[in-house]
């Protein structure tokens, strides 16, 4: 029999010998995947499978991700949006895992899962609108570019701060339990994010309050210019997971396949036993942090180029579909032509839009405007019809 | 702080009638002491809004100073619930669930360590309506924590934090001075559609005692009450504070000098017009706060009346209000803006 102690945490066997837990594991933590490189299933393979109209329509989502990250890139090089900031590379991460969720279940972004609002139904249009902060802009030109948020898509709003929506998906999920919806809260995060106090902070809570949480780490390798090297110290993200007391699992982000069956197992798990999830999504930051970074200035081109090349989450998915018949040439060259010419309609009609009237600028900070605001509100006015050559045009006062 | 008032052991109660002051509600209760009374006003929210929520560190068994005794009975532990030891995880787990719907009203143990959550609530909290073009909000957060002097508090059981949040757009900042006032005030931060910081004076916990209404009933915010009708100078405070200016009001009284005075109540948003026409009847104006005086909301208000008053006023604003230093053990006497340092502060202002 083996000894125990007692212990307020509870029974705990004790021993004799000084023995401390390595700072590592001899073996790191292996990476689930499905698809090869050469996009063929290895065989043996447990996932669960994908119809065609999926699959087509996961590869259609994830081609035009590719080639709306292209065309508002370059609208921001051309000094048309203030700013921008790409998922090249993490498309399987953004489309997968939304394809995998239920429409129900509430998404808590960072800022680099646009794909799963794309998927959900955002228009082009309305990725345009928010860009250019003009009038159709949901979120009333009020943040800068890349911010997107629906609430008729179950969509947080994006915010800047790093890891801020990990507690708040704890609370999601916790009143989707008490609700008892048939949904759970899925909340994304960097490798950076991790090292956040917001990070155990939403771990941890998720966890006592046995909500229904799935936590999904994009680990690309880089926080701007920080390499993982210099962010922890610790096997990855995965291996947090068991100091939560959260089941987790580690992907390889770029096998669509390998994600959409461990976003859907994993929100199984978080609706039906009613605890979070945590997995992390192996991946690169192909592009550049954002377009105020030249990422080349901090790691090799050739490493880009590489991943970029020889590791594309897109190409390889499209492998598949196409060993399966269910893609052809003819079919990519119409479906990027035509996301591309759908996109520059977008962005020229966004462009063109109105502005958002003056009176948005008091609107929201609270429900009703209070009297400072309404003062503040009738003394710029004033000054702006004064002296209208002091700021911009096409504003409405 | 008792020997300041010199009241050591007695529990202080609030007249509801002294010379010139107006009695607003002719309404009895029992009598409660804040916590009570506070504890009175979370039943009732619990009770009248089925998705409601109370949590934070040790509420569970009716909390460090007794303010959620009995909820966790009433209404189960999926609604009142203990969290770890986490102050940005609380604000963070209260605001999702605030934005889909529920009301979750969080505590913070003691205002000196709401710090970690200022992220949550500044960048978080109070944009999440703006930010979303009103398409989310989380109005339905409250967070409350004990602040202020409590004789023996010293840096980290003492702070009086309300001037950070004043300065966040977005967030309303609500100081209640009696059990009474907390009760319907509390209600009404519970039930704003906007997240609220709601700061109660521990100090007052158990000192202060007065009759409570027992019904469900608000009181507005970013409403200010004349306490105390004057003519001679306009006192605004808040807190545990305006117990210390009433009483150097009727000191004051007794050197003929008429003092009026003003509970703000909500710090942000604040009624500027019933203090500036106070101000404009008396021509003189002394703010009051535990906080230190640099930077401290005094600042906001006198900077205000002075655009507002500026003609009017027969002397300049004068703030009587903690040392700018960390709040100390055993100088605590000497940091705090007593009845006497008032008291010297309204002759000095009268007879500039």
């Amino acid at each position: 029999m083996i000894p125990e102690l007692d212990f307020p945490g509870g029974k705990v066997g004790y021993t004799s010998e000084m023995k401390f837990i390595p700072e590592s594991s001899s073996r790191r933590i292996p990476c689930y995947r499905v698809l090869d490189e050469d996009g063929r299933i290895i065989p043996d393979s447990d996932f669960i499978p994908v119809s065609e109209k999926l699959a087509v329509r996961m590869y259609e989502q994830m081609a035009t991700l590719q080639v709306m990250d292209h065309i508002f890139y370059e609208a921001q090089r051309q000094g048309r949006i203030s700013f921008y900031l790409t998922s090249v590379g993490e498309e399987a991460i953004n489309i997968a895992s939304a394809a995998a969720l239920s429409p129900d279940d509430v998404v808590l972004p960072q800022y680099r899962e646009p794909g799963v609002l794309l998927w959900r139904g955002f228009t082009l249009e309305e990725f345009a609108n928010q860009c250019f902060g003009n009038k159709a802009d949901y979120g009333k030109g009020r943040q800068m570019p890349i911010h997107y948020g629906s609430n008729r898509l179950n969509y947080f709003t994006i915010s800047s701060p790093i890891a801020t929506q990990l507690p708040q998906a704890a609370g999601v999920g916790y009143s989707l339990k008490m609700d008892k919806k048939n949904a759970c809260a899925v909340t994304f995060i960097g490798d950076g994010g991790t090292s956040e106090g917001d990070f155990h902070a939403g771990l941890n809570f998720a966890a006592v309050m046995e909500a229904p949480v799935v936590f999904i780490c994009r680990n690309n390798g880089w926080a701007i210019s920080t390499h993982i090297s210099e962010q922890f110290r610790s096997d990855g993200i995965v291996v947090k997971g068991q100091a939560y007391g959260i089941r987790s699992i580690r992907v390889d982000g770029n096998d669509a396949l390998a994600v959409y069956s461990t976003v859907r197992s994993a929100r199984e798990m978080a609706v039906t036993e009613q605890r979070p999830v945590l997995i992390e999504m192996m991946t690169y930051r192909v592009g550049h942090h954002s377009t105020s970074d030249d990422s080349t200035k901090y790691r090799a081109a050739d490493e880009i180029q590489y991943w970029k090349m020889s590791r594309n989450p897109v190409n390889r998915f499209r492998k598949w579909v196409e060993d399966n018949g269910w893609w052809s040439e003819e079919d990519e060259s119409k479906l990027r032509s035509n996301a591309r010419k759908q996109l520059l309609q977008a962005i020229q009609a966004a462009e063109k839009w109105e502005k958002q009237p003056l009176t948005e600028l008091f609107n929201d900070v609270y429900d009703v405007k209070p009297k400072n605001l309404e003062e503040q509100e009738l003394g710029l006015k004033e000054l702006v019809k004064k002296q209208p050559q002091d700021y911009p045009p096409g504003f409405h006062v | 702080m008792a020997a300041l008032l010199g009241r050591s052991c007695r529990k202080l109660s609030f007249p509801s009638l002294t010379h010139g002051a107006r009695r607003v509600s002719t309404e009895t209760g029992k009598p409660l002491n804040l916590y009570s009374a506070i504890n009175q006003a979370l039943h009732i929210a619990l009770d009248t809004d089925p998705r409601s929520y109370v949590f934070g560190e040790d509420v569970g068994f009716g909390g460090v100073f007794r303010c959620t005794t009995g909820l966790a009975e009433r209404f189960g532990k999926n609604r009142v619930f203990n969290t770890p030891l986490c102050e940005q995880g609380i604000v963070g787990f209260g605001i999702g669930l605030a934005a889909m719907g529920n009301r979750a009203i969080v505590e913070i143990q003691f205002a000196d360590y709401i710090y970690p959550a200022f992220d949550q609530i500044v960048n978080e909290a109070a944009k999440f309506r703006y930010r979303s073009g009103n398409q989310f909000n989380c109005g339905g957060l409250t967070i409350r924590a004990p602040y202020g002097a409590v004789g023996h508090g010293g840096h980290y059981h003492s702070q009086s934090p309300e001037a950070f949040f004043c300065h966040v757009p977005g967030i309303k900042v609500v100081i209640p001075r009696s059990p009474r006032e907390a009760k319907g005030l509390l209600l009404s931060c519970i039930r704003d559609p906007n997240p609220v910081v709601f700061f109660e004076p521990k100090w007052l916990y158990r000192q202060a005692v007065e009759e409570v209404p027992e019904h469900d009933y608000m009181i507005p915010l970013s409403e200010a009450e004349v306490i105390r009708e004057g003519n001679d100078i306009t006192l605004v405070g808040w807190g545990a504070q305006l117990t210390v200016m009433e009483q150097a009001c009727l000191d004051a009284e007794k050197e003929g000098i008429s003092c009026e005075l003003i509970d703000l109540k909500t710090l942000l948003p604040w009624d500027k017009e019933t203090v500036e026409a106070s101000v404009k009847k008396t021509g003189r104006l002394l703010i009051s706060h535990e906080a230190p005086v640099t930077g401290g909301f005094g600042a906001e208000i006198s900077a205000t009346i002075l655009e507002r008053c500026f003609l009017k006023l027969e002397a300049p604003v004068s703030r009587v209000c903690g040392l700018d230093t960390p709040f100390p053990l055993v100088f605590e006497p000497f940091y705090m803006p007593t009845k006497n340092k008032i008291l010297d502060a309204i002759k000095s202002t009268v007879n500039y």
